[in-house]
């Protein structure tokens, strides 16, 4: 029994991340119909921003992770006028594509400046545990639930109680129409790439005790990030991190009871038990086809 | 400029349209022909996974490009053709014989692929492609007893008709170029083929598709099937020519990698999976010749324009250590990939069509011939 609750702890902390990046997915699919492949390796370089903040110049935690998020922000906004803005409107394969692009150059990127070596930031919740009776919580673990679960009530006020929010859901939902009735739908855009990459920084810091930042962790992650995004119905902000949460559990509770190999094709099993099953996802919309 | 004059609706579907097809086909033919005997060795083996890759992208261009099926999960069909053809090979089984079996058995893993994608669209799609592949990586790890797991299979020497045809040879460029040219003209006829407009009537629009008497779900297993078979085929021919095979070897990236040879090639015709598949086979050896030579080129132009000896120099190692910096190649391809996406989008046959275009209609060429257009409304997610 004992044994299950520190696995259901570890796997909700591992899935908060998941479901932050697969917030970062589901806020720019929302708003643009893209689906943003590079955000696991968003997530990489701000985990990267942060360790060269707080590990290299020594600042302190937390200035070096605002520093972290907000140039991060900065750098989602260029990416997506760079990269993004010329081919809203193409098919789908070609922004797909473009991303994925992405991906691999800030991929390569990350590696020729900061080395292939595993790096670790120093948190203030890096040591210490919390004991429940004979039940031991590691704070490194607590810490990703507890932000994540701020992270989400900020977002959702944002998204249903400021007018900005109000136009992002506008121009989610047919961008044409936000434009004639005069949202800038362009700043819209980039202000979601700005969120979605904060978002994804604020998952790499904190994963960062728990599993090591190296410039892969952001395709091995991202990917993992898609089955949550895809069960929480891809277009449904608490879907994603219910998803998310979802996806850790199982994996943790397979890496536990099944024999090994188990661990890393759960997702991917329970991730095509629900497309085939429920395609539209645990939260999603069922829309109907128009002609 | 030619102008054809059709006279009969047969001639719409013709596979060469006038006699410069057949003329200058022939003549790259016969170039390939005789490849052997003029090109190096190297460049005979580069050659060889041309035809391989190409064969793999002509697959994936009948799923991708004209059934408008997007799949990230193509390096999984290739490691099950390859498997088959190890595991079978340990049993003496002849080449013709495994050969097809692999082919089969792979057709038949795409159509049950098929099946569960039946319900799904564009991004989904993707996903469960990718999926797939994950599972299949990791099965081919487990399942030790078949695949020997991690420490990956070695695959003997091809026998066909009773002589051995080693990879290296002569002969087994010819058996890949055989398969990829039966391929392309196979892949032509089907897609001249009522099966074929079906499928591009199926990439257009669903829709539209099905209410024109288009058994939708039928035409997406055969897509998928057939492509998976084609990939199966071009899995038997990796094998024999990697020599040795192992699960990490049919990973994301070389599904990635397939993806890249027919976006770059160009997504609308047979040609983009060749031209695909030369460019990014031999953008390897380029992106060599440029780490060796790029440095001393430099610092011989930073000479000439006036820096002196010991700046040169500097600048030399510089660009030297850049250039062997690890990870380089990637961004190459990521930037690669953005910048076709974003100003090539038709592909390398795409560029070709232009400037053909452009010689043909000098000087009245426009430029809004090619250009495509922008859809603001949300299409995909009700579609």
């Amino acid at each position: 029994m004992l044994d299950f609750v520190q696995q259901l702890v570890s796997g909700i902390a591992l899935g908060c991340v998941y479901g932050l990046i697969a917030l970062g997915f589901v806020l720019v699919y929302k708003a643009t119909e893209v689906v943003n492949f590079a955000q696991g390796d968003l997530m990489m370089l701000g985990g990267f921003f942060a360790f060269t903040f707080i590990g290299m110049l020594g600042l302190n935690y937390w200035i070096g992770f605002a520093g972290a998020v907000a140039a991060m922000a900065l750098f989602g906004m260029l990416a997506e006028r760079l990269v993004v803005r010329p081919i809203l409107g193409y098919p789908q394969f070609s922004i797909i594509m473009a991303t994925i692009g992405l991906g691999y150059f800030l991929r390569s990127v990350a590696g020729i400046i900061w080395g292939t070596d595993d790096f670790k930031i120093e948190t203030p919740f890096s040591q210490g545990v919390l004991r429940i009776g004979s039940l031991v919580l590691a704070y490194d673990k607590l810490s990703v639930i507890a932000a994540t679960i701020i992270l989400c009530a900020l977002l959702y006020l944002f998204f249903n109680r400021t007018t900005l929010g109000t136009a992002m859901r506008a121009s989610s939902e047919n961008m044409l129409a936000a434009y004639y009735m005069g949202i800038p739908v362009k700043r819209v855009v980039s202000i979601v790439w700005a969120i979605s990459a904060a978002v994804a920084t604020c998952a790499g810091v904190l994963l960062a005790p728990i599993t090591f930042i190296h410039s892969n962790v952001g395709l091995v992650l991202g990917l993992k990030a898609f089955p949550a995004a895809v069960l929480g119905g891809f277009g449904s902000i608490p879907g994603a991190v219910v998803g998310g949460v979802l996806i850790g559990v199982i994996e943790s509770m397979a890496g536990f009871y099944l024999p090994q190999g188990w661990k890393d094709v759960a997702p991917y099993i329970v991730l095509l038990a629900v497309l085939l099953l429920k395609p539209e996802g645990l939260f999603g919309l069922h829309v109907r086809k128009k002609v | 400029m030619r102008f054809l004059f059709k006279t009969d609706y047969e001639d719409d579907i013709k596979l060469f349209p006038h006699s410069g097809y057949v003329f200058s086909y022939g003549l790259l033919l016969a170039l390939l022909l005789i490849a052997p005997h003029v090109l190096s060795s190297y460049l005979m083996s580069q050659l060889v996974f041309v035809c391989i890759y190409a064969t793999v992208g002509v697959g994936l261009l009948i799923l991708t490009g004209f059934t408008g099926q997007a799949s990230l999960g193509h390096a999984a069909f290739l490691a099950i053709g390859a498997y088959t053809a190890a595991y079978l090979q340990q049993f003496n089984v002849p080449f013709p014989v495994y050969f097809l079996a692999a082919g089969l058995l792979t057709g038949v893993v795409g159509a049950l692929v098929g099946f569960p994608a039946l319900r799904l669209q564009g991004i989904y799609l993707v996903i469960a492609t990718i999926s797939f592949a994950f599972i299949v990586e990791e099965i081919l790890a487990r399942w030790e007893s078949v695949t020997h797991g991690n420490e990956g299979m070695r695959v003997k020497t091809l026998y066909f008709l009773g002589t051995a045809v080693p990879r290296d040879g002569p002969t087994f460029y010819y058996l890949c170029l055989a398969v990829l040219v039966l391929t392309i003209v196979g892949s032509l006829n089907l897609l001249r083929s009522p099966t074929g407009r079906a499928f591009v009537a199926i990439r257009d629009s669903e829709t539209a598709a099905r209410s024109m008497g288009i058994n939708v779900s039928l035409y997406k297993v055969k897509s998928f099937a057939i492509s998976a078979a084609i990939t199966g085929f071009a899995g038997v021919l990796f094998a024999h020519k990697l020599s040795f095979i192992s699960p990490e070897m049919f990973t994301l990236q070389l599904s990635i990698e397939f993806i890249i040879v027919i976006l770059i090639g160009g997504t609308f015709s047979l040609h983009g999976a060749v031209l695909g598949a030369i460019f990014l086979v031999m953008i390897d050896p380029f992106l060599t010749y440029l780490k060796d030579d790029m440095p001393g080129v430099i610092a011989g132009l930073a000479a000439t324009l006036g820096a002196g000896t010991e700046r040169a120099a500097h600048i030399q190692d510089a660009v030297a250590a850049f250039a062997s910096a690890n990870g380089l190649k990637g961004a190459i391809y990521g930037i690669i990939i953005v910048l076709f996406v974003l100003f090539e989008p038709l592909g390398l046959y795409g560029r070709w069509l232009k400037i053909k275009l452009f010689f043909q209609l000098f000087p009245l060429y426009k430029r809004a011939t090619f250009k495509r257009q922008k859809i603001y409304v949300k299409s995909e997610r009700n579609r």
